[in-house]
């Protein structure tokens, strides 16, 4: 089927940006901030906030979630007035966003095929390989192999569901919550929410055997 | 729900067509029949947005769920899942109602409620 290595999909450098790339990003960034369509000081406080949204913030999200059955319904029902209150998130001026419960009977895997659209609102910037030609084709035509090359079995009766996010939504997956976690906190629970497990290509990590 | 939108569970045909465009619809699924799981909302033409211009009226974006057998025929080397993707009002002709889909649709929501 595939003609990558095992694991091959799964490429998390940000090198290799090709050299004409960054010549018309440095053009096209030039020309903005000399015709005033925006300021340096703009630019880097766009960066910083960009840099200031990471996995972690989803992570919090999703321990919430387990934890409080209330706040989990008020998310999935309308993520963003949930996110206002519960997380003093601003996402007005962001995309839309749903969120997708992994449970027992459903896997969501989230990709989109046409280019990169992303929760960054909520988890900064995504991975290089979520951007890939190969991630982005594969994963509609076959999940479950793209899934086993991030090491992630789903059982065979699971249904599996992709979410091509290929317009104005964005998806952001809260995933099932590992055996063993009962009676866990919040901060507890929060270590084990991966990025990878916020969009599905995995599962949240199991809580480590602990000799107590 | 708006009265002019598609209800959740009505079948719908994917158009078919390559405009010269920024366009949101992927060729992978025009052509191709699936169900509205429901409307997202309304959002700025893309197609329009693409060429600085206002993309009014906001146009009904729906998510409609495609079984991937039916997308990918022979192609599809695994079990059939299904492919949910977002898709604007005009690229959508209707083509009927599909009672199992919505019974789906709605055991989908009281579970995940």
């Amino acid at each position: 089927m595939s003609a990558v290595p095992p694991g091959g999909v799964i490429d998390d450098g940000h090198d290799d940006v090709r050299p004409e790339s960054r010549r018309l990003e440095a053009a096209l960034r030039g020309l903005l901030l000399e015709r005033g369509v925006f300021t340096e000081e703009d630019l880097r406080r766009q960066i910083a906030a960009t840099g200031a949204r990471t996995p972690l913030l989803g992570a919090r999200i999703v321990a919430r979630a387990w934890v409080d059955a209330h706040f989990r319904d008020r998310l999935l029902e309308d993520a963003k007035p949930a996110l206002a209150q519960g997380f003093a998130l601003d996402l007005e001026h962001t995309p839309e966003i749903t969120m997708l419960e992994n449970t027992a009977q459903v896997h969501h895997v989230v990709c989109c095929t046409l280019c990169s659209c992303y929760p960054r609102n909520i988890l900064g910037v995504p991975p290089l390989w979520y951007k890939s030609r190969e991630y982005r084709s594969r994963v509609v035509i076959e999940p479950r192999a793209v899934l086993a090359e991030f090491g992630t079995r789903i059982p065979p009766e699971r249904e599996i569901r992709v979410v091509d996010s290929t317009a104005d939504m964005r998806y952001m997956v809260i995933p099932l919550r590992p055996a063993g976690t009962e009676g866990w906190d919040e901060d507890r629970l929060v270590a084990l929410v991966t990025r990878d497990s916020l969009i599905g290509v995995a599962h949240a990590r199991d809580p480590e055997p602990t000799p107590d | 729900m708006n009265a002019s939108e598609l209800p959740p569970g009505t079948r719908v045909r994917v158009r078919t067509g390559d405009p010269i465009t920024h366009c949101r619809t992927p060729r992978y699924l025009r052509g191709h029949c699936g169900t509205v799981v429901r409307a997202l909302g309304r959002f700025p033409n893309p197609e329009e947005l693409a060429y600085h211009r206002p993309g009014l009226p906001a146009r009904v974006l729906y998510q409609v769920a495609f079984e991937a057998s039916d997308v990918w025929g022979d192609r599809l080397a695994e079990p059939s899942y299904r492919i949910h993707a977002d898709v604007f009002e005009h690229w959508l002709e209707p083509i009927g109602i599909d009672r199992i889909g919505i019974d789906r649709i709605v055991a989908d929501r009281e579970g995940s409620s």
